[in-house]
C-alpha cells in the first residue's frame, strides 16, 4: 500500500492521464525469453511492452521509475489453484470448488470467482499476476479459467474463461491397508468400481462425439444438451483437457484416452513417471508440476524424489509449469521452483516453468509469459532472485497498471505492531 | 509388500560412534554466538571445541566442509510423526494416555525429517480433546528402536487443546454419535478448569496422607489416578504444558487459567493469533510455537499472518516454528520456513535460525543439551551446501550425538543398491508366481 502510494506520489506529476504507461530505468531486465539486460530500460505504453534494451528510448513525458538495485521479471503464473473459489477450506459455505456428480463439463469456474477474496491480494503480493482457477471433484469437474489477480469483477480478471477442461482420472480406492479410512471397499470391489468409472468416462466422450455429429448433421428432433455443448471445444481440440493423474496407472489411462479421443492433453501432478516418461515426451504432453514440497509417494522412494522429479522430466524433454494446487499456499510457488532447481532443474527452466512455459501451455504466450515487445506488461519488480524465500516483491504491474501490494496480512501486521 | 519391508531394512544404520570427529573449513553458524569460518571438534558425542583453528588429534575423522554451512541440528517443537496413533478422542480428558507407548521407530518420516536436517522433535498427542495425552521428545536416530529414539532426561510434557478441534465432537458429532462435551470455547475452559480442580484435590489428598504418615498416624493412601497424575506434575512444574490454541481470546483464557492455578505454559502451540495478544503472552512468559505462513484452512486460522513469529519475537515472546507434520513434509524444510520470517517481519539471520534451534530447545527445556553449537552440548549438527536460509540449500550431512546419521552422497549410492535388490526380489516373486507350486516348507518341530 505504502509502496504503491509512494510510487504514485512520486509519479503523479508525470502521469499525464495514462496509469498504464511508464518506463523502468536502470533496472536489470529478465525477459525469460531472452538474455538478461543489466541496467536496462523497459518502456510500457498503454499497458503493453513498447521497448526494452540497454538504451531503449523513453518517449517524452512518460513517467520514469528508477529501478536501481532492482530486477524486473514477467509476472508469475500459478498453473492450478482454487483461488477465488475457496476462502476458508474447512467452511463449506465459502467453498465453491466441487459440484455434485461425476460429469460436469458445463461448469465454469470463472463465473464463481469471488474478486473480493482475501487470497487474491495475498497471492499477488508474492509476484503472482495470474492463476488458473479450476474446479475439482468427480471425473469431469468443469472448465478452469485463467485470470488476472486484479479486477473489480471476474470479467475484469478474465484472461481465458475456458482455459482447460478439468478431468480427474479415476483411481482404485480400496481399504484394508494400514491407515486406510474406515468404510473403504475391498480391493475387488474398488477395482470393479474403478473399471466402471473408466467405462463411464469413455462412454461420456463417445456420447459427446455422437452429439456433435447429430448437431452438425442438423438431425431432426435435436435437443441442446449443455454438458455435451461444453464438450465440443474439447473434441475439436480448441480447449485442452487437464488430467489429474498421480500414479503410473492413471497417467497411462490419461494418455490412452487422449489417443483414443484425439484431445489435447495436459497432465497435472504426475508423480510416478519412470515407466511413462517416454510416451509423455513422444506425444508432446505438457506437465503441470506439483506440488514439489510433498513427501515421496512410496516408502522406499528416495527421500528427495519429489524434489528431483521436475529436473528429470525436464531432461526427458517435457514442457513443465509449476502449480501450487492450492489457495492459501499459492504464494509459496516460487519456492517450489527453487527446490526443483536445487535438485537438478536448470535455473532458467525453473523461471520459465513459472512464466513463459505456463503461458505457452495455456495458449496465451503471444500476450503473456515473458518481457517482449508487444506483450502485456504483467511484471514483477523484486530486490533479487524471485525464487529465493527472502526476496521481496517491490512492485507489481498487471497490464501495465501498478497493483496494490497491500493485503489483509500486512494490515493486521501494521495494526497489531502498533498496539501499545 | 514383503519386498518393500526388506528394502526398508537396507537403509544404512550408523555403526559405533567415531571417537573424535573434526568438521573443518565450514562456515559455522552457532546461532547463539557470531558465525565464523573454522572448525568444530566432536568428542564422545559432544562438541569438544570450536574456533577458527581447532587442533585435530591424531586418528580423528576429518570431514572437510569447505564451502558448506554448519548449523545446530534443527528442532521441531510440534509434530506427530513416529507415532502409531495420536488422538484418544473418545473422551475430553485423556491425560492418562502416552505417546511414549506408541512410538514407531520404523516410520519413514523419521528418516525424511533427518534428511531435512532435523535432529530433535517433540511428538505430541493430537488436538481432538481439551486435555490430550503426554508427549515424547525424540531424536531422529533412524535405525534405533523406540527406546533408542527417546531424548533421555528430557522433562515430560502434556498436551492441551483449545478452540475448533476439541469442540468439534460436541458441536458437530458424527452421524449416529452422541455429542461429546464440550461444544464451545466456554466448555473447553470448563473441562480444563475441572481437570485442574480435581488434580489439586488429588494432590491435597496425597499431601494429607504424606503428612499423616510422617506423623506416624494411621493413614490410607489415596487411590492412584493415572489421569490426574500428569496434571499434578504440570501444577508442580515437573511436566511441561503444551497448549494448542489459535484465537487471541482462547490464548488469553489459557494464560489466565494457568496463572490462576499457578503453572507455566511452555508453549502455546500454533498460536496463530498470538500477535494480537503479544503483550499478554510476553508478560505471562509462555512461549509460542507457530507456523510460518499457514492460514485460512479454518475459521480460527483466517486471521493468521506470516508476520506472527517476527512480531511475537519483537514483543519479547520466546518463539519457535514447527511443522505439525504427520508425515514428514514441512519439517524437512524448516530452514526455509525460518527464512520467511526475514521476508515477513525482517528478522536477522540469527533470529530466524533461533526459531528452529535454540528457541524450541528452550521451550522444551533441553537447551543445556541441544539447540546451538557450543562446547559441551550434544554434537547434533546439520551441514548444508548453501546458507540454510537459502531456498536452494540442501542437507549434506546430519550428525546426532556425534554420529553421522545422514549423508547425502551415501544416501544416493545406497538408494541404487536398494533399488537393485528390490528389483531382484520382485523378479523372484514373479518367477515363483509363474513356476510350479512348491510344497509348503515342513513345519519346524516345536
Amino acid at each position: 500500500m505504502r509502496a504503491a502510494a509512494l510510487l504514485f506520489a512520486c509519479l503523479a506529476p508525470l502521469l499525464a492521464g495514462s496509469e498504464d504507461s511508464f518506463a523502468l530505468r536502470n533496472i536489470t531486465i529478465h525477459p525469460v525469453s531472452a538474455p538478461e539486460i543489466a541496467a536496462g530500460t523497459l518502456v510500457v505504453v498503454d499497458g503493453r511492452i513498447a521497448a526494452l534494451g540497454a538504451s531503449a528510448a523513453v518517449p517524452r513525458g512518460l513517467r520514469v521509475i528508477d529501478g536501481k538495485g532492482l530486477h524486473v521479471y514477467p509476472g508469475i503464473i500459478d498453473s492450478l489453484t482454487q483461488i477465488g473459489l475457496s476462502e476458508i477450506s474447512a467452511v463449506p459455505a465459502t467453498v465453491d470448488t466441487t459440484e455434485v456428480g461425476d460429469f460436469n463439463p458445463q461448469l465454469r469456474a470463472e463465473i464463481a470467482i469471488n474478486p473480493a477474496s482475501e487470497h487474491i491480494p495475498v497471492t499477488r503480493a508474492a509476484g503472482i499476476t495470474s492463476v488458473i482457477a479450476g474446479p475439482m471433484g468427480g471425473i469431469i469437474s468443469g472448465q478452469a479459467a485463467l485470470v488476472h489477480l486484479d479486477g473489480w469483477t471476474w470479467e475484469e480478471m478474465d484472461i481465458r474463461r475456458s482455459a482447460a477442461m478439468m478431468l480427474t482420472i479415476p483411481v482404485i480406492q480400496a481399504g484394508g491397508g494400514r491407515g486406510s479410512p474406515p468404510g473403504r471397499p475391498s480391493f475387488a470391489e474398488a477395482r470393479r468400481n474403478y473399471e466402471k468409472k473408466l467405462a463411464e468416462l469413455r462412454d461420456f466422450f463417445e456420447a459427446a462425439r455422437r452429439y456433435r455429429q447429430a448437431r452438425l448433421a442438423g438431425q431432426a428432433g435435436f435437443k441442446t444438451d449443455l454438458k455435451f455443448e461444453a464438450m465440443l471445444p474439447v473434441l475439436e481440440g480448441k480447449v485442452p483437457v487437464v488430467a489429474r493423474a498421480t500414479r503410473e496407472r492413471a497417467v497411462r489411462e490419461a494418455l490412452k484416452l487422449a489417443g483414443e479421443q484425439k484431445i489435447r492433453l495436459i497432465l497435472a501432478g504426475p508423480r510416478e513417471v519412470e515407466g511413462v516418461v517416454k510416451e509423455i515426451r513422444e506425444h508432446n504432453i505438457p506437465v503441470i508440476l506439483g506440488p514439489t514440497h510433498v513427501p515421496p509417494l512410496n516408502e522406499d522412494d528416495p527421500y528427495d524424489r519429489s524434489f528431483t522429479l521436475p529436473g528429470e522430466l525436464y531432461k526427458a524433454g517435457i514442457k513443465l509449469a509449476f502449480a501450487s494446487f492450492s489457495t492459501s499456499g499459492a504464494r509459496n510457488l516460487p519456492e517450489q521452483a527453487a527446490t526443483a532447481v536445487a535438485y537438478g532443474l536448470p535455473y532458467q527452466e525453473g523461471l520459465k516453468a513459472l512464466t513463459l512455459n505456463a503461458a505457452e501451455i495455456w495458449g496465451v504466450a503471444s500476450e503473456y509469459g515473458s518481457i517482449a515487445k508487444g506483450k502485456w506488461a504483467d511484471l514483477m519488480v523484486t530486490d533479487g532472485d524471485p525464487l529465493e524465500t527472502r526476496t521481496q516483491v517491490k512492485h507489481l504491474f498487471i497490464k501495465g497498471r501498478a497493483v496494490d501490494l497491500d493485503n489483509k496480512h500486512r494490515r493486521l501486521y501494521q495494526k497489531y505492531l502498533a498496539r501499545p | 509388500m514383503r519386498a518393500l519391508a526388506v528394502a526398508a531394512c537396507l537403509w544404512w544404520v550408523p555403526a559405533g560412534a567415531a571417537e573424535v570427529i573434526v568438521i573443518r573449513n565450514a562456515r559455522v553458524l552457532p546461532v547463539t554466538r557470531p558465525a565464523f569460518q573454522g572448525a568444530v571438534l566432536v568428542r564422545d558425542g559432544r562438541i569438544a571445541g570450536m574456533g577458527e583453528k581447532v587442533a585435530a588429534p591424531p586418528g580423528a575423522t576429518v570431514i572437510d566442509a569447505a564451502g558448506q554451512y554448519l548449523m545446530p541440528g534443527i528442532i521441531d517443537a510440534h509434530l506427530h510423526i513416529a507415532a502409531e496413533s495420536i488422538n484418544e478422542g473418545s473422551i475430553s480428558v485423556s491425560s492418562m494416555v502416552r505417546i511414549e507407548d506408541v512410538v514407531n521407530p520404523e516410520d519413514i518420516s523419521i528418516y525424511r525429517a533427518l534428511a531435512g536436517g532435523v535432529t530433535t522433535v517433540n511428538v505430541l498427542h493430537g488436538s481432538a480433546n481439551s486435555v490430550g495425552g503426554t508427549c515424547a521428545i525424540i531424536k531422529t536416530r533412524w535405525g534405533k528402536d523406540a527406546e533408542g529414539l527417546l531424548f533421555s532426561g528430557a522433562k515430560p510434557g502434556l498436551k492441551f487443546a483449545l478452540g475448533e478441534n476439541p469442540k468439534r465432537a460436541g458441536a458437530s458429532p458424527g452421524r449416529g454419535t452422541a455429542p461429546r462435551y464440550p461444544a464451545t470455547r466456554m466448555g473447553v475452559e470448563d473441562v480444563i478448569r475441572q481437570a485442574f480442580t480435581e488434580a489439586r484435590q488429588y494432590r491435597e489428598a496425597w499431601r494429607a496422607y504424606e503428612t499423616k504418615k510422617a506423623r506416624n498416624e494411621t493413614a490410607v493412601p489415596p487411590r492412584r489416578d493415572l489421569k490426574l497424575e500428569p496434571l499434578v506434575e504440570v501444577l508442580e512444574g515437573r511436566r511441561r504444558a503444551h497448549v494448542h490454541a489459535y484465537r487471541a481470546d482462547e490464548i488469553l483464557m489459557a494464560l489466565r487459567l494457568a496463572e490462576e492455578f499457578g503453572f507455566k505454559i511452555a508453549t502455546l502451540d500454533h498460536g496463530l493469533e498470538g500477535y494480537k495478544v503479544a503483550r499478554e503472552i510476553a508478560r505471562n512468559g509462555a512461549g509460542v510455537t507457530t507456523f510460518s505462513d499457514w492460514w485460512s484452512y479454518k475459521v480460527e486460522a483466517y486471521d493468521a499472518i506470516p508476520y506472527n513469529a517476527a512480531l511475537l519475537h519483537r514483543k519479547g515472546v520466546l518463539v519457535s516454528l514447527n511443522s505439525d507434520d504427520v508425515s514428514a513434509e514441512l519439517t524437512a524444510r524448516l530452514n526455509t520456513e525460518a527464512a520467511k520470517t526475514i521476508r515477513y517481519g525482517g528478522l536477522s539471520e540469527d533470529e530466524a535460525l533461533a526459531l528452529i534451534t535454540i528457541n524450541p530447545a528452550r521451550q522444551l527445556e533441553i537447551d543445556r543439551r541441544v539447540g546451538s553449537i557450543e562446547p559441551g552440548k550434544d554434537a547434533d549438527l546439520t551441514l548444508f551446501d548453501k546458507h540454510p536460509l537459502s531456498a536452494y540449500a540442501r542437507v549434506q550431512k546430519v550428525l546426532i550425538d556425534g554420529q553421522v546419521y545422514f549423508d547425502r552422497d551415501r544416501a544416493a549410492s545406497e538408494q541404487a543398491e536398494r533399488e537393485r535388490r528390490k528389483k531382484a526380489l520382485l523378479e523372484k516373486m514373479e518367477k515363483e508366481k509363474a513356476g510350479p507350486v512348491k510344497p509348503a516348507p515342513a513345519r519346524r518341530p516345536q
